[in-house]
């Protein structure tokens, strides 16, 4: 059935359709919305799932903790701060292998406080263990959501899932889009029988030990292959959804990648901005193309660097500063996703809208002329720059 | 439950903390433990959370729990919430028929995992009314990281982080009475007690906790030989000590109610509480006497509003 809703709502729909046994529940813009919105679903009786009202997002994400291990399906909503307050507890929800589903409504992160997108909370976390998928408009929100608990309940899984959307540009902006009916959500994440849990009377069962180092790293290498077994799921899900839904979706998306010579690497809303300018440099008869990272973790290296391997020169664009003085978190995976490629594109790396800075087609097309000049030149000095910055001389107030 | 309280009975029910865990001789947190998980019915399963603590690395290390129950332990300062995940996931199972029996949910942290960085989390779990019980067990200071003062720590208290020296001596601020705190939560029942005599007091308490509906806190005294510096074979004498001086009295407050547990027949000075122990011995040197004046005075204080509240 075809809607209209903002980001924030088809996740919170979503979330109503496949009601969940628990939810922690704390407000921080702009993933505020998901948490209202279930309260009025709670309030009107549309689900029976335990709303957790808590004090803070660390406890918000205590409680998905608990509910998962004592075998209930638990999910949250979060932004920023409140995204960085869980880091402690994302690392145990991981470790202790407790598929939780967590809307991410991605914002930039303090200081100084900035309420618009960018990608430095959900980065903070991407060695946490948890699966992340993003999302680039609304209905995509609404489909991961959808496909998250059939990929982290897995056996060969068990990793909790993070879905990220874009904060305000796709959470709060109304699209059209097409739901799933109830029942078809329903049958599709079927019901959650974990083997092991808190409340099962037969067998008691004892979460969160002390690990010795005598055990500790085969803990941590069951978690790794986890992660890499998820790859092959997150596929699976994907290809079943589309037998419901008739949307395909894979770890990444390939726009005009077939003889692209210049492609841009990117994640989330500003695919859009991109497709925009590649189709108009393409009529200019420029070989343009653009990866859309769908699946962060696990990082699809391998299938990143086929799909790059035709190209001449490529420019990662990250929505987050790592700070390590050697560029974004996405330009530091791509690189060494093509390093043992026989030959590689040129790579360079672009750090944009940062705290919400705006990106415009204009903008991309600029990069795809530095692209241009480097596929000839072959100077990529210097590889990691930002994007439109004010000049020192331009008053800054 | 009968009424009458009997210990050869209750000690014959099937034991819940088993030994062989890894907590030190002398230390009370394993009595504590064991006494409260004794006052569950028998046919009643219960899961115990538990704060990162000396507890949970004593009794849960990979691969062996101690505990005949469901146990889970998170983090350091999230118990509270922990549990109310837990109690909350089992509200939506029953509901939806997918557990069965009666489960009670108990969680354990030391005064660090309670006083300090767990603090947020008790009280928005007690402000919430989850039908669980918080137990802190009191050792007055972050025992499992090696002696560090808590905002539980008594004044005076030597620590590695208020050590004594030729300018310091020891901690500077009083104990946070966290007890009254938790009472000024209006919650269903709260109390203070200590593994005493035959630990009716601590049965009583913990079976009212467990069995009133909504969220119950007890606050347990747990001297550590470590940390308070005494002789481990005195560990009953110096909880016996700190209840009849009244630096740790014992009482109840159910339904808003204040109930006094135990008047001692004689009320004993705090110095025989101090001298056992080596966190106070600077205390007793020359020169520092207004130190137990002061002490005692702070005690006696306390012990008068304890007394006006509870009209005893």
């Amino acid at each position: 059935m075809s809607s209209r809703l903002s980001g924030n709502e088809a996740v919170a729909y979503a979330m109503k359709q496949i009601n969940p046994d628990v939810m922690g529940a704390f407000p921080i813009t702009p993933s505020t919305e998901i948490p209202e919105y279930f309260a009025a679903y709670v309030a009107n009786g549309e689900v029976n799932t335990e709303y957790v009202a808590v004090e803070s997002e660390h406890s918000s994400m205590s409680v998905c903790i608990a509910a998962q291990a004592a075998g209930a399906r638990a999910v949250s909503a979060t932004s920023s701060c409140g995204l960085a307050l869980m880091y402690e507890l994302l690392y145990v929800a991981a470790s202790c292998r407790l598929p939780i589903t967590l809307a991410c409504v991605n914002r930039a992160l303090s200081g100084p406080i900035n309420i618009n997108h960018d990608y430095s909370d959900s980065m903070g976390a991407r060695d946490s263990g948890w699966i992340q998928i993003y999302a680039e408009n609304n209905q995509e929100a609404y489909d991961n959501i959808i496909m998250a608990m059939p990929i982290g309940e897995t056996p060969s899984v068990r990793l909790p899932v993070m879905t990220c959307m874009d904060g305000f540009i796709t959470s709060h902006a109304v699209e059209n889009i097409e739901l799933l009916e109830t029942d078809a959500v329903r049958k599709f994440i079927g019901e959650y029988n974990p083997e092991h849990y808190l409340l099962k009377k037969e067998n008691p069962l004892a979460v969160g030990p002390y690990d010795v180092s005598a055990y500790y790293m085969e803990h941590k290498v069951q978690e790794a292959e986890a992660m890499k077994a998820a790859k092959s799921r997150i596929l699976e899900v994907a290809a079943e959804f589309e037998k419901i839904s008739g949307r395909r979706y894979g770890l990444f998306e390939e726009y005009r990648m077939e003889d692209a010579q210049l492609a841009l690497v990117l994640i989330g809303s500003t695919a859009g901005t991109a497709k925009a300018a590649i189709d108009k440099l393409r009529e200019d008869g420029v070989k343009a193309g653009l990866v859309k990272i769908r699946v962060f973790r696990p990082f699809p290296g391998e299938e990143l660097a086929r799909a790059l391997a035709g190209t001449k020169a490529v420019a990662v664009m990250d929505k987050s500063e790592g700070f390590s003085a050697n560029g974004g978190p996405l330009f530091a995976e791509t690189c060494s996703a093509l390093y043992n490629l026989k030959e590689r594109p040129y790579l360079i790396n672009i750090v944009y809208g940062l705290g919400g800075r705006d990106v415009r087609t204009e903008d991309i097309e600029k990069v795809f002329g530095r692209l241009a000049d480097i596929a000839v030149t072959g100077e990529t000095h210097p590889a990691y720059t930002h994007m439109g910055q004010r000049s020192r001389e331009e008053e800054t107030v | 439950m009968s009424t009458v309280y009997n210990l050869k009975r209750e000690v014959e029910k099937p034991i819940r903390l088993t030994g062989g865990h890894r907590l030190c001789a002398g230390c009370s947190t394993g009595v504590v433990v064991s006494g409260v998980l004794r006052a569950l019915d028998r046919e009643d399963r219960a899961v115990v959370v538990n704060a990162t603590s000396c507890l949970q690395v004593s009794t849960f290390m990979y691969p062996y729990t101690a505990y005949m129950d469901s146990y889970i332990h998170s983090a350091f300062e999230n118990s509270a919430a922990t549990c109310s995940g837990v109690e909350a996931a089992y509200n939506a199972l029953k509901r939806r028929g997918k557990v069965e029996g009666t489960v009670k949910f108990i969680t354990f942290a030391g005064d660090g995992g309670t006083y300090d960085i767990g603090f947020q989390s008790l009280s928005g779990a007690m402000e919430r009314g989850h039908d669980m019980v918080y137990v802190c067990y009191d050792n007055e200071a972050y025992m499992n990281t090696g002696i560090q003062r808590s905002s539980s720590t008594p004044r005076f208290a030597r620590t590695t982080t208020t050590p004594v020296g030729s300018v310091g001596q020891g901690k500077k601020q009083n104990k946070k009475d966290l007890t009254e705190i938790l009472v000024a939560h209006n919650i269903p029942y709260v109390a203070q007690t200590a593994p005493i005599g035959n630990f009716r007091d601590l049965h009583s308490k913990s079976y009212k906790a467990i069995y009133t509906e909504g969220p119950c806190f007890l606050n347990v005294l747990s001297p550590c030989p470590r940390g308070w510096d005494y002789p481990m074979a005195m560990l009953a004498e110096i909880i016996k000590l700190a209840v009849d001086t009244c630096v740790w009295p014992l009482y109840e407050v159910e339904e808003g109610v204040w109930r006094l547990s135990y008047m001692p027949k004689k009320k004993l000075p705090v110095e025989d509480f101090l001298r056992p122990q080596g966190r106070f011995r600077h205390m007793f040197r020359q020169g520092n006497e207004w130190m137990i004046e002061e002490a005692q005075s702070y005690v006696d204080q306390k012990w008068e509003r304890l007394l006006e509240h509870s009209g005893a």
